[in-house]
């Protein structure tokens, strides 16, 4: 990066491009139970969206944006998942069983919770973890 | 645990001892304490010998591994326990001889009295078992010890030779005796070898029969040095005098004579054993005595005089398991052949223990062993020529002593061959006696050779390494012991008939006395005048001619070419196998990942498809496929163009854009097999892997960037090619194969339970959270590895770097 482009264009789009991203990967995700989707390709969705920030900016500003250790979110969403499965130890069922019921919530309505998004959520945040390492690491290696 | 066990055991336990005793006592000679175990041996297994000359035996069980019939029982009989005093006699005397012999400031006296302790309880357990597992392991140990003890001196080249040929030698022919006791154990059920003689009849007509038996004559005859093992034997010389004459004279190779003479009872009814037996036996016999004659080391003539006497009991125990193809015991002349065994046996023992001894006195006291050298030491070594003259004349078969008594009978058992109409010895079977007076011919020259040249003749003291005398009386005290019974047995024979040899004889010949019925032994000195008599004229007179023109014949054995010899096939044998097997790995080991890639693949192909064809598994059903549609077709001709253009792109980056050709077009398969799941994720995953690979590309080192096409070979087109055909054969019949038989598929459990059980839409999803969440959570783990591992091999490079 001898003389710095000016990359004004990109950097504005991806302003909004990337929460548009976000969201779709958030739609993804919480979807992914009933319709195409879940943890797997929200988490690559949302690391696109960071990989576009990250080519926009670049890797100090995206640390400064989000000052996540992402090593640590890989094992936060290991922990995550291994946890859900462990809970169901404590209900004296077997590794791993997921519990569902119907709430009634506030502004919610009627929605069901499933324990099975737990799980996901860790699918979720290693994804992202993993993806997000292996750019950041990559890329800012001589 | 009787007290029987606790015998065989305790040079075991005496050894864990030694060492402790070699540190705690530094001013007394350790081979005093030693001394007390062979001494009390002896004097508790000579309370045996009244019960076995009655004819009885002694057994005692241990159990060690019932389960498996392996149980250690010690049993008594004659032929044990004249090895048993055989064992302690002479280890006594070892042990007493080897305190005078091995100075204890110099040596390390606590090794070599552990090794001699490990081998002399080994060889009792080895002569007392009657559990054949038992005895192979007792046997191994006589193998290890010995092989310790050989390379005693390990900083010379020779020992470690000579210790490493005992070795190889000993252990192929213990690994084939176990084989062969395997398979007895498979004919008969038992390891008990007085069960496996109660059934030699039935065992004689089943076809393991001749394997087994030759199996385990291979561990007899390498252990007992027969022909062609028996090159150890003088390479082993390197060891010790000591051991030498414990180990390579009286016990150690006696062990296969004793493994003979106990499976005698089993396998003599075959034919074949005789002739292998006697056979190679008689062989060895000349070839041991021809040998020994251009020895110029002392301890090399004994050496090939020992196996050349091993030959001669051999043989004498082949021709005796003729004995019992004859049912009557009178005028049972086969019988006098394995009486001349035994009584040889222990004549052996006595007179090659007290040469050995004597060889290692004249080496103790002149500094050398060549006979070249030596020469007039009979006024100074007085006492020690008196001991070489007694045995070496008992050796050569000479009058009064006890080698002439079972020279004799050797001989009257020889010429008894060819009377016998069994297995073709009436024509072949007068090689025996030819064989057999050749060889006492050359027997008698080596004799001769070892007394003169060491002791008569012109001396020549300025060229001996040392101011030679006479040895200590204590060096001198096993040997006279020696000689004395060697002079004794030579005149009072018959005081060993009753007490040692008629029980041994009963032992291998047991279905022979009839009830009532005794093994007469009576060994005398006149025959008349009877061809043996002869014979033995003939062996003196042919014998000192021969000795006097010594010089003029010797010439012979230069004539034979090093490459010829058995040492020389062995040698050769040997460094062929090393450079053998270092070309063979050179030859597949390439080092090259693209060899074993090629390897793997075509083992993969050559078995998948040879097991296609042998099963027959290969079929082609169409009854149940798809309708094939128009844009399937157009893809996969988009997905194979681009395929194989990758295989004849010139620059890399065409590869790479063809490889996300590729994996787009997987993508859109997805699409239209319907699995949006997976086409979502292939389109993002393609995406990041082709980004990764252009960052492989864009830092790859300048020098390697040539852009070429890739080379074509023409065994690596064939394997792919095949590669691709099996699995496409493969897929093609496990389809077709699925139709024929049908299973149901269990897919429509996760269609009816996705929202009844798991309450979801999403069946891949729900399957991969619910139903099979395990594996996805361990997927998820690989996935942080990668992430790990990358982030690792990237940032922690450096550090590595700088810490070389």
């Amino acid at each position: 990066m001898k003389n710095k482009p000016n990359d004004l264009i990109l950097q504005t789009v991806t302003t909004m491009i990337s929460f548009i991203i976000i969201l779709f990967s958030i739609h993804l995700f919480f979807a992914g139970h009933y319709t195409p989707g879940g943890g797997f390709i929200g988490g690559l969705m949302t690391s696109a969206a960071l990989v576009l920030l990250l080519l926009a900016y670049d890797i100090k500003t995206l640390n400064t944006i989000l000052p996540f250790n992402f090593r640590m979110m890989t094992a936060a969403g290991l922990l995550i998942s291994v946890l859900t499965g462990a809970g169901a130890l404590l209900f004296n069922q077997p590794f791993l069983t997921h519990a569902y019921d119907y709430f009634e919530l506030p502004l919610l309505g009627k929605t069901s919770l499933h324990t099975a998004v737990l799980f996901d959520i860790g699918v979720y945040l290693v994804v992202i973890g993993v993806t997000m390492t292996i750019i950041q690491t990559i890329g800012e290696s001589e | 645990m009787s007290l029987l066990h606790l015998a065989i055991l305790l040079p075991f336990i005496a050894a864990v001892i030694v060492p402790f005793l070699f540190k705690g006592f530094r001013s007394i000679h350790t081979g005093w304490f030693v001394l007390l175990v062979p001494l009390a041996l002896f004097i508790y297994f000579i309370q045996y010998m009244p019960v076995t000359s009655s004819g009885q035996t002694v057994s005692q069980t241990f159990e060690w591994i019932p389960s498996l019939g392996i149980n250690f029982t010690a049993y008594v009989d004659g032929l044990g326990l004249l090895f048993a005093l055989l064992i302690t006699g002479i280890g006594s005397l070892v042990v007493l001889y080897s305190i005078y012999y091995l100075a204890k400031e110099k040596e390390a006296l606590h090794n070599f009295y552990v090794y001699l302790l490990m081998f002399m309880g080994a060889m009792l357990g080895v002569v007392l078992s009657d559990n054949m597992i038992v005895l192979y392991m007792f046997w191994e140990f006589t193998s290890i010890s010995s092989f310790l003890l050989i390379g005693y001196w390990y900083d010379k080249e020779r020992s470690r030779y000579g210790a490493q040929k005992s070795m190889l030698i000993t252990v192929f022919g213990g690994l084939s005796m176990l084989g062969g006791i395997v398979l007895l154990y498979i004919m008969s059920g038992t390891f008990s070898i007085r069960e496996l003689i109660g059934m030699s009849g039935e065992l004689m007509a089943d076809p393991l029969f001749l394997f087994a038996m030759i199996l385990i004559l291979l561990g007899a005859f390498t252990k007992s040095a027969q022909f062609p093992f028996h090159v150890w034997l003088p390479d082993a010389m390197e060891a010790p005098t000591p051991v030498s004459a414990y180990l390579h004279s009286a016990t150690m190779v006696k062990a296969g004579i004793y493994l003979v003479a106990r499976m005698s009872p089993v396998f003599a009814e075959s034919g074949l054993w005789l002739w292998l037996v006697a056979g190679f036996g008689i062989f060895t016999l000349f070839w041991g005595s021809f040998n020994a004659v251009k020895q110029t080391d002392l301890k090399g003539i004994l050496a090939f005089s020992t196996v050349s006497q091993l030959g001669l009991i051999m043989s004498l125990l082949g021709l005796g398991a003729a004995a019992l193809h004859f049912d009557t015991l009178d005028e049972n002349m086969y019988m006098t052949a394995t009486i001349a065994a035994v009584f040889h046996l222990i004549n052996h023992a006595t007179f090659k223990g007290s040469l050995f001894m004597m060889a290692g006195i004249v080496d103790h006291e002149t500094g050398t062993r060549d006979i070249r050298k030596l020469g007039g030491l009979v006024n100074l070594m007085p006492i020690t020529f008196t001991i070489a003259i007694i045995g070496s004349f008992s050796m050569a078969g000479l009058p009064p002593f006890n080698g002439f008594l079972s020279k004799e009978m050797f001989l009257t058992g020889m010429i008894s061959v060819f009377e016998l109409d069994l297995f073709n010895l009436n024509t072949w079977g007068i090689l025996f006696p030819v064989l057999a007076w050749v060889a006492s011919v050359f027997t008698f020259i080596y004799s001769i050779m070892l007394v003169f040249k060491t002791f008569l003749g012109k001396p020549q003291f300025d060229q001996l390494p040392k101011k030679p005398h006479e040895a200590p009386i204590g060096m001198l005290i096993s040997p006279l012991i020696l000689v004395t019974l060697v002079v004794v047995f030579g005149f009072f024979p018959n005081l060993l008939s009753n007490t040692m040899i008629k029980p041994a004889v009963e032992a291998i010949l047991p279905s022979l006395p009839a009830a009532g019925q005794e093994v007469y032994v009576d060994i005398y000195f006149w025959h008349g005048f009877k061809p043996e008599l002869f014979m033995t004229l003939g062996i003196i007179l042919t014998g000192t001619l021969m000795y006097a023109t010594l010089a003029k014949w010797q010439g012979i054995y230069n004539r034979i070419p090093e490459r010829f010899t058995i040492n020389g096939v062995y040698d050769r044998g040997l460094d062929g196998s090393e450079s053998g097997s270092f070309k063979l790995n050179e030859f597949f080991m390439t080092g090259y990942m693209r060899s074993y890639l090629i390897y793997i693949f075509a083992f993969f192909v050559a078995i998948l498809l040879s097991t296609l064809t042998v099963s027959d598994a290969f079929v082609i059903d169409t009854s149940n496929l798809a309708e094939i549609r128009i844009y399937e077709v157009v893809l996969a001709i988009v997905l194979i163009a681009g395929a194989i253009t990758i295989l004849f792109a010139k620059s890399r980056l065409t590869s790479i854009v063809l490889l996300g050709v590729v994996g787009y077009s997987v993508a859109l398969f997805f699409v239209f097999f319907r699995a949006p799941d997976l086409a979502l994720t292939q389109l993002v995953i393609e995406t990041v892997s082709v980004a990764l690979f252009l960052l492989c590309f864009y830092h790859l080192p300048e020098i390697s960037r040539k852009e070429e096409r890739m080379k074509f070979k023409m065994g690596n087109a064939v394997i792919s090619i095949l590669v691709g055909l099996t699995v496409t054969l493969i897929g093609i019949a496990s389809f077709s194969n699925g139709q024929i038989f049908e299973f149901e598929s269990i897919s429509q459990y996760h269609i009816d339970n996705v929202y009844e059980l798991a309450a979801g839409g999403n069946m891949v999803n729900v399957i991969l959270v619910d139903f099979r969440g395990f594996d996805t959570l361990f997927e998820i783990c690989v996935l942080g590895i990668a992430a790990l591992g990358i982030y690792a091999m990237v940032n922690f490079r450096g550090v590595r770097r700088e810490k070389r």
